[in-house]
């Protein structure tokens, strides 16, 4: 038998290991990244293929997103007695600086950082990345390298579709629903947007996207027996990766968002 | 250390508890053609692995003209793994790409040739393992045997020094089987190619072999001539070129 504390330490081990690893992956992304100017057609065919990938899930979850923030606003507006020509302020800096980079980021990790990982990983299985690097292909630039930055300029760039289509769900909202006229519901976001926030935005939302590539190809690479395996490390990737953004989030609140 | 091409001094392998390896020695020549039978299980694949540095041994080193491969690193290792060819017993073709893709890839990361060269070669070796009309179709399209084909011209694409093959004639008819066996032969006979074949099929070792090699329990058990292996009295070669199923052989 084993006790508890065996377990738990092993379980440690495993982490800091993970840990470990995930570091070593960011590490080897790096020094990959002198030889961008060769593989910028697998950076461009990536950039395609996993944008295209996410953003129509983006879109229709931007526009609940933005009508919840609305209603869930107006009803926390009526319980303060707040005044409610300040909803665009209130819908517009949560969306801004949390809600569209938090909320896209997750959507991406399920859907283009398990993605990523269920590839490299059957092609860690099917012997594929042995076959590359026996033919003197360095995995790390041919597979991980253009993946990785595909994740970190999409994950921005989606965030600002999720800003702008979040937007509009509160305003329809605002408008049918809690009587507010569109004019109004713009100005105050008009009135509460800061270029700052929405550059501290970006930068979240490019870290972001920095984790759930670097973790999806983490996963597929170490990636071990058959398609159980694959399966495995694809939950994995989408967990950690999940995990690791709501962390960040908090860190990049205390350090970007000072009260 | 000897002059020979690919030296394997003493290397050990383990997986977990599975002792895989356990201290194998081998010295390949340049211009040889090697072939290495052996118990399904024994390690075969995993002797392969390490001649490329894919695998790691716990023990022991594997040399390369003169070089300790453990020590390359960067450019250096690259520019080794180009001097081999490898064909994967699973084939391992890119299921993201073509077939005249996977055949080429090697060429064009390489950028040493036109695009026109490249198709060309393409076609050449398309054609010597008799798979000219399958170029454009995705390796999910294709048989388990056409499947080793396009790995076997992948592998020979970048005209390489050596080759290993893992089981190159395995899942092919006896026709299309001796066409491989002719064609292993040319390349090394022509061009004087070394190659290193795994195989379980006897003719097609007799065919290629100027040496064979048995792996047995972790270690090499029989290393010689095809003649020398036919008059063989040990006990263990003698029941696995027979493939009797009473002997010393234990089927695990
Ligand atoms: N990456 C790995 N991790 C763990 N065990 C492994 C790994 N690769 C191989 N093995 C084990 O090593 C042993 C030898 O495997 P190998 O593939 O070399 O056999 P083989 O001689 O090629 O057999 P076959 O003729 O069936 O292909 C097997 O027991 C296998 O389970
Ligand atoms: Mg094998």
């Amino acid at each position: 038998m084993e006790s508890g504390l065996t377990i738990l330490g092993r379980r440690g081990v495993k982490f800091v290991t993970k840990l470990g690893g995930i570091f070593l992956m960011l590490g080897r992304f790096l020094v990959a990244l002198k030889e961008l100017p060769r593989s910028l057609g697998l950076v461009f065919e990536q950039l395609y293929t996993l944008g295209v990938k996410s953003l129509p899930l983006i879109i229709i979850i931007s526009i609940f997103v933005g009508a919840v923030a609305a209603w869930q606003a107006a009803y926390q507006f009526k319980f303060i007695g707040a005044p409610l020509r300040y909803l665009g302020q209130a819908v517009g800096k949560a969306v801004v600086i949390e809600l569209a980079p938090v909320l896209s980021a997750i959507v991406f990790a399920g859907r283009v950082g398990a993605g990523v990982t269920a590839e490299l990983g059957s092609m860690r299985v099917t012997e594929q990345i042995d076959a590359l690097e026996s033919m003197g292909i360095n995995p790390i630039r041919y597979l991980v390298m253009p993946r990785v930055l595909a994740c970190l300029f999409m994950v921005p760039l989606l965030v600002v579709f999720a800003i702008f289509i979040a937007i509009l769900g509160g305003l329809v909202v605002s408008v049918i629903g809690v009587d507010v006229s569109s004019e109004t519901f713009l100005n105050g976001f008009r009135n509460s947007f800061q270029v700052g926030d929405f550059i501290n935005g970006m930068i979240k939302a490019a870290v972001f996207g920095l984790i759930i590539g670097i973790v999806g190809c983490y996963e597929g690479f170490h990636t071990r027996g058959g398609a159980q395996g694959v399966g495995l490390a694809t939950t994995n990737s989408v967990v950690i990766s999940s995990v690791l953004i709501l962390v960040f989030n908090f860190i990049f609140a205390l350090i970007l968002f000072r009260i | 250390m000897s002059d020979a091409l690919i030296g394997i001094e003493g290397i050990s392998k383990r997986f977990q508890t599975l002792e895989v390896l356990r201290g194998v020695d081998l010295d390949v020549n340049k211009g040889e053609s090697i072939v290495v039978i052996g118990q399904s299980g024994c390690g075969k694949s995993v002797l392969l692995k390490h001649l490329v540095r894919l695998l790691e041994p716990d023990e022991g080193a594997v040399f390369f003209d003169g070089v300790d491969i453990s020590s390359l690193t960067g450019r250096r290792l690259i520019e080794m793994r180009r001097r081999y060819g490898m064909l994967f017993q699973s084939a391992a073709l890119f299921d993201s790409l073509t077939v005249a893709e996977n055949v080429g890839l090697g060429l064009t990361e390489e950028r040493l040739h036109s695009e026109a060269e490249i198709e060309r070669i393409v076609d050449e070796k398309l054609q010597m393992v008799g798979l000219s009309d399958v170029r454009d179709k995705n390796p999910s399209e294709l048989s388990g045997g056409m499947r080793k084909r396009v790995g076997l011209a992948r592998a020979i694409a970048g005209s390489p020094e050596v080759l290993l093959y893992d089981e190159p004639t395995t899942g092919l008819d006896p026709i299309t089987a001796d066409m491989i066996n002719d064609m292993i032969v040319d390349l090394h006979r022509k061009l004087n190619v070394t190659s290193i074949a795994v195989t379980h099929d006897m003719t097609s070792a007799f065919k290629i072999a100027d040496r064979i090699v048995m792996l047995y329990d972790g270690q090499v058990e029989f290393d010689g001539s095809p003649d020398e292996i036919r008059n063989s009295s040990n006990e263990v070669v003698r029941q696995f070129i027979t493939g009797s199923a009473v002997g010393p052989i234990q089927v695990r």
